[in-house]
């Protein structure tokens, strides 16, 4: 070994050494201060966490996870990517979400969070390079004991090899945790991949088939208490005054606290807290909102796409493109507010002490989280330890730019003066906004001779997600909020189209709207999918045709679309009352397309079969890959048949599952995915199967039954 | 009042229309059996009594005194009922918040009728919402459990 061990390396190797009884890989990010240790807050696991693995010397690796695990698959995925390279025993490993800490930070976004169908791309050369290093370091204390070259070794299964000389990395890691990590470290050339690319099962699903999966709601220790807050009806309503004799005497409550969001009941357990919730009586400024109403959203959202727009995309000369067309088409199309109602209702747990403030919650968002709760404690961030826990569904809901559920959690914990978990219920959670924004997108298209489009003006009105958030000043360029238009502003036929248009108004509600999986593909995909069809069918063409006509030079969605029509026999004949659709939409660096075969029973859409096709570049792990598509499906289904939130006097009113109605059981597709073989850099995969599934069930209503339906949740007229 | 979980008598002190899931959660720990809607919508908190499936967060837990109650954490010892282990075969959660619910339906559906149909699969389960939508490798699951719960291996 010729190089220089520096002091302070060699200490924090040690230490984590001793610590943890084995060894530590120390990863410096790029970019990243080379020693994060001391902004780490935490020392529950008793040993500097800037580190994405840990070899115990029972052979165990432990993986520690930057993201959080919310039903995508990561759990699975990351750990894939450190066995790759660590030559890692399968069976050995061991996974945990790492706790806040600067080191954890995205590689792309810079702060610690799980959102975007980002987590396997941003991490697929850090958690890669982790497992490398950790690599080398066994194999140079291998080395070291067997009185050979590094070179003269090698590794597989957990276990370093020397002519007849072996090792386990267990035995390995307390002299591994000495030596001072490469500064590079080659990675496997791609085809001596043994677990990057194989179909893998789930980590987590000992425990989740036993109940022992922790998730936020799940979190208990002595002393706990439990809280429910009762918040405004209306959106920025106030709480003027309340009165909470009633609410103290249920037995087991123990304080009633006003919070900024609202009044909470704290008390022993659930059931009082929930009780003593419905039996304040509180007198509420219900503020600027209280006429909010759906229907006249509707017609101002309508008057706003009769005129001009901030421009979001141009290309030529729209209107005197239009004006020679020889036929054009109009069409207006609109999507509701959604919920994104995870299984698991919000939660956070909070115990604030001298100095330290520890919050346990399933959160997609830890570097915010810690942040808001430093500001209301009045403490540093680093003093604010935030726990991972497993999520109970994410969505996008447990990522916001108030950590909503957070923030108040630590408000209600410091009013009481005690640990308290603050739990929402089901109600709460429709109720409490940060839905995905409602939608209005007016389009006129006009055709050539050919049948091909020459012109395409497109106006999209909806609020912003981003505007007057902390995320504004990098996402919202020139007045345009990327998430709004993302889907028609990037859209390969647009892209074809000499002249075209986008306009984008983002007017302001009062209501607190949020990414809700997939995003802005969300709408877009159903709208511009569904626009494509109704060309076809004014050109008299076949859509798939179409489609390939337009697509022409766009490779990666030609070959997801025809895998689909292949795989779904789009040219074979239907039984009698049926029939297919197809949409065809990129999102988040991947590309899905879909086929989905209707039937209408009783004056309902019925989706009996989808065929889809993935392309979502190196396939990390295919069998999440498919299940995250049959996931898609599943939710956008349910969305498009189903979801939607309306507003009457201010008041959101929809309530439960009964009224706010999503996918189930008996109305769940046969759901058959492909996944096209690819070597380019990795996507994303958790969003990228809901875009295609409205349209394409859409455009399969319209062939069965001539009914262009506009709107999401689809409605058959008559 | 005395309770019967998953083969041990527990007394809890109660109020008697307390529902049974935060009875089994916040007072006896057993936090398997999850909390989705409160009123019977989702499944997420379904458990056996005596055998049938019940939603505990509509069910006051005076309703279940002397009764056998099951939850997940007493579905098996080891975790490798029939329905567990089809599940893990399937590579069914995600999430897996609702899991315990589906699983206890879906053994309760098993006990039942041993050899389901769709049609049976879709009447015992539909009541169950998974918002990651594991719906078809749950059928898959079903079908699967009742093939190794036949083969005596369960």
């Amino acid at each position: 070994m010729n190089e220089v061990t520096t002091p302070s390396r060699r200490e924090f190797l040690k230490t984590g050494a001793l610590v943890s009884g084995g060894l530590v890989i120390a990863f410096v990010v790029p970019g990243a201060k080379r020693f994060a240790a001391a902004q780490v807050p935490s020392a529950r696991r008793g040993f500097a966490p800037n580190a994405f693995l840990r070899v115990g010397s029972d052979d165990s690796v432990t993986v520690l996870l930057a993201h959080s695990e919310m039903g995508q698959g990561i759990w699975t995925a990351l750990p894939m990517l450190i066995a790759e390279e660590l030559d890692a025993d399968w069976s050995k490993i061991k996974v945990e979400h790492a706790d806040a800490a600067p080191v954890y930070a995205h590689t792309a976004f810079g702060i610690q969070m799980t959102g975007g169908s980002t987590s396997t791309w941003s991490e697929f050369d850090r958690y890669r390079q982790a497992g490398a290093t950790a690599r080398a370091l066994l194999v140079r204390a291998a080395a070291q004991r067997f009185g050979v070259k590094p070179a003269d070794c090698r590794t597989e299964n957990g276990v370093v090899i020397a002519g007849n000389q072996r090792a386990r990395y267990g035995e390995l890691a307390a002299a591994a945790a000495t030596l001072l990590p490469p500064k590079t470290v080659p990675l496997k050339d791609p085809k001596d991949w043994k677990i990057i690319g194989k179909p893998t099962k789930r980590l987590d699903t000992p425990e989740k088939i036993t109940g022992r999966a922790q998730f936020g709601m799940d979190v208990r220790f002595p002393g706990l208490l439990t809280a429910v807050v009762a918040r405004s009806p209306v959106f920025g309503g106030r709480v003027r005054s309340f009165d909470a004799t009633a609410a103290k005497a249920i037995p087991g409550v123990r304080k009633v606290v006003q919070v900024p969001t609202g009044v909470a009941v704290v008390a022993d357990h659930f059931w009082a807290a929930k009780l003593g919730r419905d039996a304040l009586k509180i007198d509420w400024d219900l503020g600027p909102h209280a006429t909010l109403d759906s229907t006249a959203l509707r017609e101002q959202f309508r008057k706003l796409a009769d005129t001009t727009g901030t421009l979001a995309a141009e290309a030529g000369n729209v209107a005197d493109a239009l004006g020679k067309a020889n036929k054009t088409i109009e069409a207006e199309y609109a999507v509701p507010y959604l919920a994104h109602a995870p299984m698991e209702p919000e939660n956070c747990t909070v115990r604030i002490g001298p100095g330290k403030c520890e919050i346990w919650t399933g959160t997609q968002f830890q570097t915010l989280d810690q942040q808001l709760a430093a500001r209301i404690t009045g403490l540093s961030p680093s003093q604010v330890e935030v726990h991972t826990t497993f999520l109970g569904g994410g969505f996008g809901r447990r990522a916001n730019p108030t950590s909503d559920f957070v923030s108040e959690a630590v408000q209600v914990a410091k009013a009481a003066n005690a640990p308290v978990k603050t739990v929402w219920t089901r109600e709460d959670d429709v109720h409490g906004g940060y839905y995905r924004p409602a939608y209005l997108h007016r389009a006129r298209i006009g055709l050539g001779t050919d049948g091909l489009p020459v012109a395409w003006r497109h106006t999209v009105v909806g609020q912003s997600i981003l505007v007057g958030t902390p995320f504004e000043p990098f996402l919202v360029k020139n007045g345009i909020d990327a998430t709004s238009v993302e889907g028609v502003s990037d859209s390969p036929y647009l892209k074809e189209i000499p002249n075209h248009r986008l306009d984008l108004h983002s007017p302001k509600t009062g209501i607190p709207v949020l990414w809700w999986r997939s995003v802005g593909h969300s709408h877009t995909a159903f709208v511009t999918e569904s626009l494509i069809d109704e060309l076809a069918q004014a050109a008299g063409k076949d859509p798939v045709e179409y489609r390939r006509a337009l697509l022409k030079n766009h490779r990666r969605h030609l070959g997801v679309l025809n895998l689909a029509v292949e795989k779904a026999g789009w040219d074979r004949r239907l039984p009698e009352g049926r029939a297919r659709g197809v949409a065809v939409h990129e999102s988040f660096g991947s590309f899905a397309a879909q086929v989905a075969e209707v039937s209408v029973e009783d004056g309902r859409i019925r989706v009996h079969r989808v065929v889809c096709a993935i392309d979502c570049g190196i396939a990390v792990n295919p069998e999440t890959i498919a299940a995250q598509m049959e996931s898609g499906i599943a939710f956008g289904l349910g969305a498009a048949l189903h979801s939607a939130l309306h507003f009457k006097d201010g008041r959101v009113q929809e309530s439960n599952y009964h009224d706010y109605r999503v996918l189930r059981m008996n109305e769940m597709p046969v759901v058959e995915v492909h996944i096209v073989p690819s070597t380019e850099k990795p996507g994303g995969i958790g969003e990228v199967g809901v875009p295609p599934i409205a349209p394409a069930v859409a455009n399969a209503v319209a062939a069965l039954t001539g009914q262009r339906l506009r709107e999401l949740p689809l409605r058959l007229n008559g | 009042m005395k309770l019967t979980i998953n083969g041990v008598e527990r007394e809890v002190d109660a109020p008697p229309d307390m529902p049974l899931l935060w009875v089994l959660r916040d007072l006896v720990g057993l936090t398997g059996t999850k909390f989705g809607c409160g009123i019977a919508q989702c499944g997420a908190c379904t458990v056996h009594l005596d055998g049938a499936p019940r939603r505990s967060c509509v069910t006051p837990a005076s309703a279940a005194v002397g009764k056998a109650i099951t939850t997940i954490e007493g579905l098996s010892p080891d975790g490798r009922h029939s329905v567990q282990r089809a599940w893990a075969e399937l590579d069914v959660v995600q999430c897996g918040y609702c899991q315990s619910g589906q699983i206890m339906s879906a053994a309760a559906l098993l006990a039942a009728r041993p050899d389901p149909s769709d049609a049976d699969i879709d009447a015992a389960m539909t009541g169950n919402i998974c918002r990651c939508g594991t719906y078809q490798r749950i059928r898959a699951a079903v079908h699967r459990a009742a093939a190794l719960a036949k083969g005596g291996v369960s």
